[in-house]
């Protein structure tokens, strides 16, 4: 009795963990490709197919006559994002409006990809560190240009000398932080999906699922791509400062 | 009954995962205080309601880092069990 009842309610076991597919030796470790790969190279190749052929539409262009579908999303991306750019760096957005769409691109594309049945790589914290790494960089490398090594001194021993170690420990959090959020939202959603459909009787699977997942995919990751490229663009003006 | 040791670990785990998500609270009440005021900064001037809302949603969803560590201890406990093993 409570096996048939279990079996009508529970449909399996909750599914979101990252999972190893096959195994290969790498300098004496072990190296699992896990499904995040596969996940993430569905996702470059939906981008890349994307942009071959708008790259090809473009070439073949009539510049007297209105531009197919496919260019007008692509003039459509590229606006939003050199606007949104522009409008937070101002006169400094220059070259950072290539590196914002990429990652921009990439987090949304990665973020949505719950949609198309696949686990989001960005659920992943070995995607999502790697971003922010690379921001920190960025930061980094803008700061000792633009302010100097005495300037980026001075900053660090900003009201007083001896605050330098808290100061050294915001900034080290930085990274941390801005790929955590980014981790933290896109598993909830995955794992609040999982245990959805995991956990509950079959009859409250037919229709709602599509509520949530405009929630948690759609509306959440269009959210956390909007506010991890926000940040990036704040701490990249911020290191530069005035000059 | 008998309980045996690792029971008892993965039991109080379960509880230390349900005090966790606690830190949601936080979160929400600051972000509830955000939108309130953005809401209010709306409505005494309407023309800067694309800035006020971008703001808003940075400063929110800086507010819930917080909450979200929470939710990854939580999730740690359950899934993951370090103190189990």
């Amino acid at each position: 009795m409570y096996t048939c009842s279990n079996a009508l309610l529970m449909a399996k076991e909750p599914d979101f963990m990252i999972k190893g597919i096959f195994s290969y030796e790498l300098f004496g470790h072990k190296v699992w490709i896990t499904n995040t790969h596969v996940s993430i190279l569905i996702v470059m190749l939906l981008i890349l197919v994307f942009s071959i052929v708008v790259h090809g539409k473009i070439k073949k262009m009539d510049p007297y006559k209105a531009p197919p579908m496919l260019v007008n999303i692509a003039e459509f991306i590229m606006d939003f994002i050199s606007n949104m750019t522009v409008g937070v760096m101002g006169s400094k957005a220059g070259k950072f409006v290539n590196y914002i769409g990429t990652i921009a691109i990439f987090i949304l594309i990665s973020n949505v990809s719950g949609l198309l049945g696949l686990r989001p790589p960005t659920a992943d914290y070995g995607v999502t560190f790697p971003l922010g790494v690379l921001t920190f960089c960025l930061i980094l490398f803008n700061k000792f240009k633009y302010q100097k090594p005495i300037g980026v001194l001075k900053g660090l021993c900003e009201p007083w000398p001896f605050w330098l170690p808290i100061n050294l420990i915001g900034d080290v959090a930085v990274p941390i932080s801005l790929s955590l959020r980014l981790f933290a939202n896109i598993l909830s959603g995955t794992v609040m999906m999982a245990l959805y459909y995991a956990l509950l009787p079959f009859f409250v699977k037919i229709g709602i699922p599509s509520v949530l997942h405009v929630y948690f995919d759609l509306f959440s990751g269009a959210i956390q791509t909007y506010v991890f490229c926000m940040l990036t663009m704040t701490y990249i003006s911020d290191a530069i400062g005035e000059g | 009954m008998n309980i045996s040791g690792i029971e008892f670990i993965k039991g109080c785990s379960a509880i230390g995962a349900g005090l966790a998500v606690i830190a949601g609270i936080g979160p929400g009440v600051g972000q509830g205080i955000a939108a309130g005021h953005a809401a209010s900064a709306v409505g005494r001037n309407p023309g800067a309601k694309s800035d006020i809302t971008s703001t808003m949603l940075l400063g929110q969803a800086v507010a819930e880092t917080t909450g979200l560590y929470g939710l990854l201890v939580a999730m740690i406990l359950i899934f993951v069990q370090p103190l189990a093993k």
